[in-house]
C-alpha cells in the first residue's frame, strides 16, 4: 500500500517547483541539490535565480557566469541542469518587444516611468517576472522548472502579485497576463511551491506562517517540507544519553585517553546532543502544525559547499522522496470546508507527519 | 579571582588545563580592546544595523539599546520586524510607530517603536502640506496608499525619516535602527534621493502644465509612452498617476529639504554603521559587499557583530546557554566536570557506557562517534573563525563575537545576555 514513490515521478509532478523559505535557511543550496537530483532521475531541468545568479555557479563548481541567457550547470549521466537568471526590467524588455513596443520599452526606464507606472500598479515587476516562468513552462523549455525564489516575506507577496494586479489593471494585456499566471499557481500540476526551513524557533514559525497565507492568500499548492541541516545521528551521542569516553577507551582498548580529551569529547557531545534535542523539538511542532511532509536534509558541518556536497544533499533528498508514501494526496492545510479554525486535525497531523527520514542514516 | 569555580576544584580534570590554555579566548571577546561596543554607545547617537537576513539583526539592535539603557542612556530601538517576537522578548504586549517605554531595572530608560512605513509617511504628509484638503487628497489617492509597499526603497528611507523624527525630538541619547533586509546597502543610503526624484518625475509634471506649454513640451515620444502605459495597463493608470502628482503640487520643496536634513543625519560623524553578520559564506560575502558600499559612500563601517560563533570545544569553551529558557544541554549527562567513574554511572541511568552489557565493539564504535563529533565541530570551529577573519581584515572598526546561543532569544533575559556579551562583559564558563 506504501509504495515507494520514485524520484522521477517526484520530480514530474509539476512543471514548476518554487522554492521559498526565511533568509540564511539555505534556500539556494536546497534549489541546487533538487535540481541535481531531478537531472540524476533524468530530468532536464532548468534552475531560474531571481535577479541574480547567486552562489549556484558555485554550487555546482561551474566556472561560468550566467545571466539572461541560460548557462549549463550540471551534466550527469541522465539528464542536466541549466541556469539562467530572470530580472523584471529584462522580463519588461521581452515583453513590450513581444508586443511591438520596442520602441518606448528603453525611455520607460530612462525617464523614471517605469517606477511610477509600478507603483500605480503593485506587483507588475512580479507578474513580468511570474509572466516568464509561464512562458517557460508553457514553451516546455524544460522538464522541470526550478525558481529559487525571494525570501519569504517577500515570496507570500511575490506570489499574491497577480491577485492584487487584477484588481489595479482592469482590463488590458497586463489582466491578461495576470489571468493566465493566476491559473498557474492554482494549478498543482503546473506549479508547487517547497518551503525550506532550519529546524529552529524563528525560521520554524515564519515558515508555518507563509505556508498558510500561501494557501489561503495564494491558493497554491505546496510540496513537501525541507528541512535543512538536521543532525544526522551519531554513536556515542544520543539526545537521552552521552558516552562517558574515559570508559569507553576502557572497555574498548583497556587504555586511559590522552590529556584533555575526554573533556573535549564530552563537550562537543553535549553541544551536539543540546542541539539535536532542539531540532527534534522543532521538527515535532513543525509536524504538529503544518500538515506536510516533511523531506530532512543532513547537517554539514562545512559551509564551503560545492558540487560534493550539492551531490550529497541531493541523494539525501531523493531517498528521502522514496520514502515519502506516493498515494499522499496533494496537501490541503486546512480540512474542508476551508474556512474551518482548526488548522488540522489530527488525523491530518499523523497522515503529514513524515516516516522518521531513514535515508539520512549511515 | 584566580581560583577556579567550585565544581573544577571538586575534579581538577586533565581538561583545565587547556580550558586555562593561551587560546581560550572567551567568546565575546571584543578584540584588543575588549569594552566591545561601550565607546560606540558613548561616543555616537545613532546606530545603523545593517547585514543579511537570518544574522540576528532584530536582536542585535534591541540588545543594543538594552546596553545603553543599562549604561545609564537613554535609548530607542527602532525595529522594522513585523514579528511578535521582539515585543514579547521585551515584555510589552504591542509595539507602535510611536516609542513605547520598557520598563526594567536599568539606570537610563529604553524605549522601542516598530516602524510603520506608511503611517510614517502619513505624518510628513500632514506636516508638509498646505491645508488639510491637500493631505487628505494625497492620502486618498490610490498610488500613494501603494507607495510605501511598491515603490522600492521607501521603507528604508522612512526608517531613515523616524531615525531623523527620533533624534531631532532630543529625546534620546542613542537611536538604534534595525535597518530592512534588503540586498544593497545604499537602498538605505540611495532611499531619500530615490523618493525625491519620484516626486520630481519630469514626465507627468509636463503633464500637470498649461494645456498648450504642455502640448510643445511633450515630445513625441513621450505621448507614444503614455499611451503604451494605457494600452498595456489600462487608461486609469495614468489618470492615477496624474491624480498624484497633482496633490503633490507644491509639496516638493518641504519633501526636498527634509530629504536633505535625512542624508545629512546618515552621514553625521555622530552615525554610526554597524554590520551584522554570521560567520557562514553567505553572510561573509555580503558584508563585504556592505563594507565596500558603505567605504565608497565614505561611511566606514564603525562596528561588526558576528552572531553564533560555534564554540572551541578543545579550548574548554562552552556554549552559552540563554538563561531561563530551560537549556537541555545543562540536564544531560556528561556536561558535569569529571568524576570518578563509579559516580557518573550512578547519576546516568541511560548512560550507555554505564550498561554493564557494553561490548568492546560497541564501546569503540561509540568513542568513534565522539571523536568524529568533536573532530567536525572542531572543523568547523576553524573555518568559523577563517570566514571571520577573512571578514576583520576587510572591515575593520570594533568586533564583538557572540556565541552560538542555545535558543532564539525570546525574553528579557535572553537580551541581557547578548547585551553583556557586546560591551564584552560576559565570559563563557570555560573561562
Amino acid at each position: 500500500m506504501c509504495r515507494p514513490m520514485e524520484r522521477a515521478r517526484f520530480c514530474r509532478q509539476s512543471k514548476v517547483l518554487v522554492v521559498g523559505g526565511k533568509g540564511g535557511v539555505g534556500k539556494t543550496t536546497a534549489t541546487a541539490a533538487l535540481a541535481q537530483m531531478a537531472a540524476d532521475a533524468g530530468l532536464d531541468v532548468l534552475v531560474l535565480g531571481l535577479d541574480d545568479a547567486g552562489a549556484l555557479p558555485a554550487l555546482f563548481g561551474a566556472d561560468v557566469s550566467f545571466g539572461y541567457d541560460e548557462a549549463l550547470l550540471y551534466s550527469g549521466s541522465a539528464g542536466q541542469v541549466r541556469g539562467r537568471v530572470i530580472t523584471p526590467d529584462d522580463a519588461l524588455l521581452e515583453y513590450l518587444i513581444d508586443h511591438g513596443m520596442r520602441r518606448v520599452a528603453k525611455r520607460l526606464v530612462s525617464t523614471g516611468v517605469l517606477d511610477v507606472v509600478s507603483t500605480a500598479i503593485p506587483g507588475i515587476r512580479e507578474i513580468l517576472v511570474l509572466g516568464k516562468v509561464k512562458q517557460l513552462e508553457r514553451s516546455q523549455a524544460a522538464d522541470l522548472v526550478l525558481l529559487d525564489a525571494p525570501a519569504t516575506g517577500h515570496a507570500v507577496r511575490f506570489l499574491t502579485s497577480a491577485n492584487g494586479l487584477m484588481d489595479a489593471a482592469r482590463g488590458g494585456p497586463l489582466r491578461t497576463q495576470a489571468n493566465e499566471v493566476v491559473e498557474m499557481l492554482h494549478d498543482p500540476g503546473r506549479l508547487q511551491v517547497l518551503l525550506v526551513t532550519l529546524a529552529e524557533e524563528t525560521p520554524v514559525n515564519e515558515l508555518i506562517e507563509t505556508a498558510f497565507r500561501l494557501e489561503d492568500e495564494v491558493g497554491v499548492t505546496l510540496g513537501p517540507v525541507l528541512v535543512n541541516a538536521c543532525y544526522v545521528p551519531v554513536s556515542g551521542v544520543g539526545r537521552n544519553w552521552i558516552g562517558d569516553p574515559e570508559m569507553l577507551s576502557e572497555v574498548a582498548t583497556g587504555q586511559s585517553l590522552a590529556v584533555g580529551e575526554a573533556g573535549a569529547l564530552r563537550r562537543a557531545a553535549s553541544f551536539r546532543a543540546g542541539r539535536e534535542a532542539l531540532q527534534s523539538e522543532q521538527v515535532d511542532r513543525l509536524s504538529t502544525s503544518l500538515p506536510l511532509p516533511q523531506l530532512r536534509l543532513p547537517y554539514l558541518f562545512s559551509d564551503g559547499i560545492g558540487p560534493r556536497q550539492v551531490a550529497e544533499l541531493a541523494e539525501a533528498i531523493g531517498r528521502a522522496v522514496e520514502a515519502l508514501d506516493e498515494q499522499q494526496p496533494p496537501a490541503n492545510l486546512r480540512p474542508s470546508p476551508p474556512d474551518s479554525h482548526a488548522r488540522a486535525s489530527d488525523d491530518e497531523a499523523r497522515r503529514g507527519t513524515p516516516p522518521p527520514a531513514e535515508a539520512m542514516l549511515p | 579571582m584566580s581560583e577556579p569555580p567550585a565544581p573544577d576544584a571538586a575534579g581538577p580534570g586533565p581538561e583545565r588545563t587547556d580550558a586555562a590554555g593561551p587560546d581560550s579566548d572567551g567568546p565575546a571577546s571584543a578584540g584588543p580592546d575588549s569594552g566591545g561596543l561601550s565607546a560606540l554607545l558613548r561616543d555616537r547617537s545613532i546606530v545603523i544595523c545593517c547585514g543579511s537576513g537570518g544574522a540576528g539583526k532584530t536582536t542585535t539592535s534591541a540588545a543594543i539599546a538594552l546596553a545603553g539603557a543599562i549604561a545609564g542612556l537613554r535609548t530607542c530601538v527602532v525595529t522594522i520586524d513585523p514579528a511578535r517576537r521582539l515585543a514579547d522578548a521585551l515584555g510589552v504586549g504591542r509595539l507602535t510607530n510611536e516609542p513605547k517605554r520598557i520598563e526594567g531595572s536599568w539606570s537610563g530608560e529604553l524605549y522601542a517603536v516598530m516602524l510603520d512605513a506608511k503611517r510614517t509617511f502619513d505624518d510628513l504628509v500632514e506636516r508638509y502640506s498646505a491645508d488639510p484638503e491637500q493631505a487628505e487628497r494625497i492620502l486618498g489617492n490610490r498610488l500613494y496608499r501603494n507607495l510605501t509597499s511598491a515603490l522600492s526603497g521607501t521603507q528604508e528611507y522612512m526608517a531613515a525619516e523616524k531615525l531623523y523624527e527620533l533624534n531631532a525630538s532630543g529625546a534620546f541619547d542613542l537611536v538604534v535602527v534595525d535597518t530592512p533586509p534588503t540586498r544593497n546597502a545604499l537602498d538605505f543610503l540611495d532611499a531619500p534621493g530615490r523618493l525625491t526624484r519620484f516626486l520630481e518625475n519630469r514626465v507627468f509634471r509636463l503633464l500637470l502644465m498649461p494645456t498648450r506649454m504642455s502640448l510643445k513640451a511633450l515630445t513625441v515620444a513621450t505621448q507614444a509612452l503614455l499611451r503604451t502605459i494605457s494600452k498595456v495597463a489600462g487608461s486609469e493608470i495614468v489618470e492615477d498617476a496624474m491624480a498624484f502628482f497633482r496633490a503633490f503640487e507644491g509639496m516638493e520643496e518641504g519633501f526636498r529639504e527634509r530629504a536633505r536634513g535625512v542624508e545629512a543625519l546618515l552621514s553625521d560623524p555622530g552615525t554610526a554603521f554597524l554590520l551584522v553578520a554570521v560567520p557562514r559564506r553567505d553572510s561573509v560575502v555580503e558584508a563585504r559587499f556592505f563594507a565596500d558600499r558603505l567605504a565608497e559612500a565614505h561611511q566606514p563601517v564603525a562596528a561588526l557583530v558576528v552572531n553564533r560563533l560555534h564554540p572551541d570545544f578543545g579550548s574548554g569553551e562552552v556554549a552559552l546557554s540563554v538563561p531561563g529558557t530551560d537549556p537541555p544541554i545543562r540536564d544531560l549527562p556528561g556536561t558535569d566536570p569529571p568524576a570518578s567513574s563509579g559516580e557518573v554511572a550512578s547519576t546516568r541511568p541511560a548512560n550507555l557506557a554505564s550498561r554493564p552489557e557494553l561490548s568492546p565493539e560497541d564501546a569503540a564504535r561509540a568513542l568513534a562517534g565522539m571523536r568524529k563529533n568533536l573532530a567536525d565541530f572542531q572543523a568547523l570551529a576553524d573555518e568559523e573563525r577563517a570566514y571571520l577573519a577573512a571578514l576583520e581584515s576587510k572591515v575593520g572598526g570594533t568586533v564583538v563575537r557572540v556565541p552560538y546561543l542555545s535558543r532564539d532569544v525570546h525574553d528579557l533575559a535572553g537580551l541581557l545576555l547578548v547585551a553583556g556579551c557586546l560591551v564584552g562583559n560576559v565570559r563563557s564558563e570555560g573561562d
